[in-house]
């Protein structure tokens, strides 16, 4: 811990100041950069860049929607994660191992994956009475496919240490088992569920490939915020396109500070050793 | 059933209607979220037969939106290997101040929208952009043009191959190099006797992820590319046009190719799992390590 004791191993400088020169220079300078253009014409055109209409109906997908897939996530990865770690029957390590197959398809072979779903005519899609793709469902289903490995992948760890004396312990003072569900059990993996939530928002939050395709983009109705930004650096309308960029990256901040938030909270509740 | 058995580390006291409940909710929401999607890819790919399938790369365009793609990778993945290892090397070996916001930090492209990753480069390079003038008096393209292409790429792919090497090196701990120091051992010997053969399977993970990742990118790299055909379309952006061309299988056939080097990503992912006992970050960050990175393992 004491700074004042030398390095046993060589390398500081070279390894430190190598992370901080890339770093510096491919993202830290260009977010600067993203920052002044944002405030170069002044206050009002970030204001308007951000409050316009067409933006703040794009929010209701990119934020409103993100939370409700976040939530149903939630609900499903507990599921998946608790028959995961509880459960043994067959093609357990095939369920296991599929989980991460929105980490590995790319975003845009997703998204027309999606589409072919659930288009009118799509596999999925023809045997709706109602339509999926270009509405917002359609936008809420490919934010919970990108999401839902997040949650699983979270609480998966705390299920798995979780000490089994503490449902033994319930059992024998009387409690049934939705007793020990409610009160034992659930406390124990809320953080992780909220830290799996947040993880699997903050994605969808930005997320562009896996949604523009099953959207439609219409303007007002299924429109992102990312694809908002992308439309007015189209047209070069840099500053507005900076503003929305800039006011999304706060909010990117501020997601990746409540994960730090919850994973020290989850890390804490879990045993308090990590 | 004798399928649904109770494991001996894995308790299991839910009565039997609840087990076969949620096992059906969890094969259900898996097979029609997660694995009806892949399964799509490949039958809409081949739905006009294996003679479309294959015609699909014998398309110039499309050859010339692969080769751009590798070539895209091939500069991508070693910078951020480097950067990987160095930040890796400096985060779990040494203690300074601000070290665990720097690993914070790390992962802010994660979290990050891609567009935003385009969006940073063409705000400094485009022809409206800050350097944007200066650019186009002496000749450079950086925005739709190659480097734009790397730079958005690099941008969106440079946690990877950190965010595997960091705690893995943090868990195997320091005491072998220190050893190797105390034996008079200089510092490259160090990292490439002694810390190279016991990070190697996470370096090379982490390299194969990085490349996945660089190869399907496609927010970051659609808003720098400016969609030239022949010239700056990578594979996600040919897979793009050809979809709304309507050519739909050849689109399919194309995303086929990039649903593969996932598939082969994730099964290496559970192979060195098996390997090494240790769950690998596909993406989700692991949990954070308060420990003093100095201190040897016990």
């Amino acid at each position: 811990m004491s700074r004042s004791r030398t390095h046993v191993l060589p390398g500081f400088q070279l390894s430190l100041g190598f992370t901080l020169f890339y770093f510096g220079l491919l993202v830290l300078i260009p977010i600067v950069a993203l920052t002044l253009r944002t405030f170069s014409e002044g206050f009002p055109t970030f204001w308007n860049a951000i409050f316009e209409e067409r933006s703040i109906a794009s929010y209701k997908n990119s934020f409103g929607l993100s939370l409700l897939a976040g939530g149903f996530d939630g609900i499903v990865g507990l599921i998946i994660a608790w028959v995961l770690t509880r459960y043994d029957f067959p093609f357990r390590r095939a369920l296991d191992a599929l989980i991460d197959l929105p980490f590995a398809l790319p975003t845009a072979v997703a998204g027309i994956a999606l589409t072919a779903l659930y288009s009118p005519q799509g596999w999925i899609g023809k045997f709706l009475p109602f339509k999926v793709a270009y509405t917002p469902l359609g936008i809420f289903i490919a934010l919970a496919f990108i999401g839902l490995p997040f949650v699983v992948r979270t609480i998966q760890p705390v299920l798995a240490q979780l000490p089994v004396e503490l449902e033994e312990a319930a059992a024998c003072l009387g409690a049934n088992r939705f007793l020990i569900f409610t009160k034992v059990l659930f406390p124990a993996v809320l953080p992780a569920v909220l830290t799996g939530i947040t993880l699997a928002f903050g994605r969808a939050v930005g997320e562009y490939g896996s949604v523009i395709f099953i959207a439609g983009n219409i303007a007002y109705y299924t429109e992102i915020t990312p694809l908002l930004i992308v439309m007015k650096l189209e047209q070069f309308h840099y500053s507005a396109a900076a503003g929305l960029g800039f006011f999304m990256l706060i909010v990117s901040f501020f997601i990746l500070f409540m994960i730090q938030i919850l994973q020290t909270w989850n890390a804490r509740r879990s045993g308090g050793r990590v | 059933m004798s399928a649904f058995s109770i494991t001996s580390h894995t308790p299991n006291h839910d009565p039997k209607p609840i087990v076969y409940a949620l096992t059906v909710i969890a094969f259900l929401s898996v097979g029609f979220l997660l694995l009806l999607p892949l399964v799509a890819v490949f039958a809409e790919a081949f739905s006009k037969g294996p003679a479309v399938y294959f015609e699909t790369f014998r398309d110039p365009v499309t050859q010339n939106s692969i080769f751009l793609t590798l070539r895209v990778a091939a500069l991508a993945v070693p910078l951020n290997t480097i950067f990987g290892v160095a930040a890796a090397w400096a985060v779990t070996r040494f203690t300074f101040p601000g070290r665990r916001f720097l690993i914070s930090l790390i992962e802010l492209p994660l979290w990050v929208s891609p567009v935003i990753g385009g969006m940073v480069y063409t705000i400094i390079f485009g022809l409206q952009g800050w350097l944007g003038g200066w650019l186009e008096e002496h000749n450079i393209q950086v925005i739709f043009a190659y480097p734009g292409l790397v730079l958005a790429t690099i941008f969106v792919t440079f946690p990877f191959v950190a965010r595997v090497l960091i705690p893995l090196m943090e868990s195997l701990g320091q005491a072998e190099e220190e050893a190797a120091v105390t034996l008079g051992a200089r510092g490259w010997q160090v990292f490439w006797r002694i810390t190279v053969p016991r990070i190697k399977m996470g370096l090379l993970y982490g390299i194969i992820l990085c490349n996945a990742r660089a190869m399907g990118e496609f927010g970051a790299v659609s808003v720098v590319s400016g969609h030239i055909r022949n010239q700056t379309c990578t594979m996600p952006l040919q897979i793009e046009i050809l979809h709304s061309e309507y050519q739909f299988a050849h689109a399919f056939a194309l995303a086929s190719v990039l649903s593969l080097l996932g598939i082969v990503t994730l099964m290496l992912k559970v192979y060195l799992e098996g390997q090494t006992t240790q769950r690998l970050p596909a993406e989700v960050p692991e949990r954070r390590r308060h420990r003093d990175p100095a201190t040897p393992n016990p």
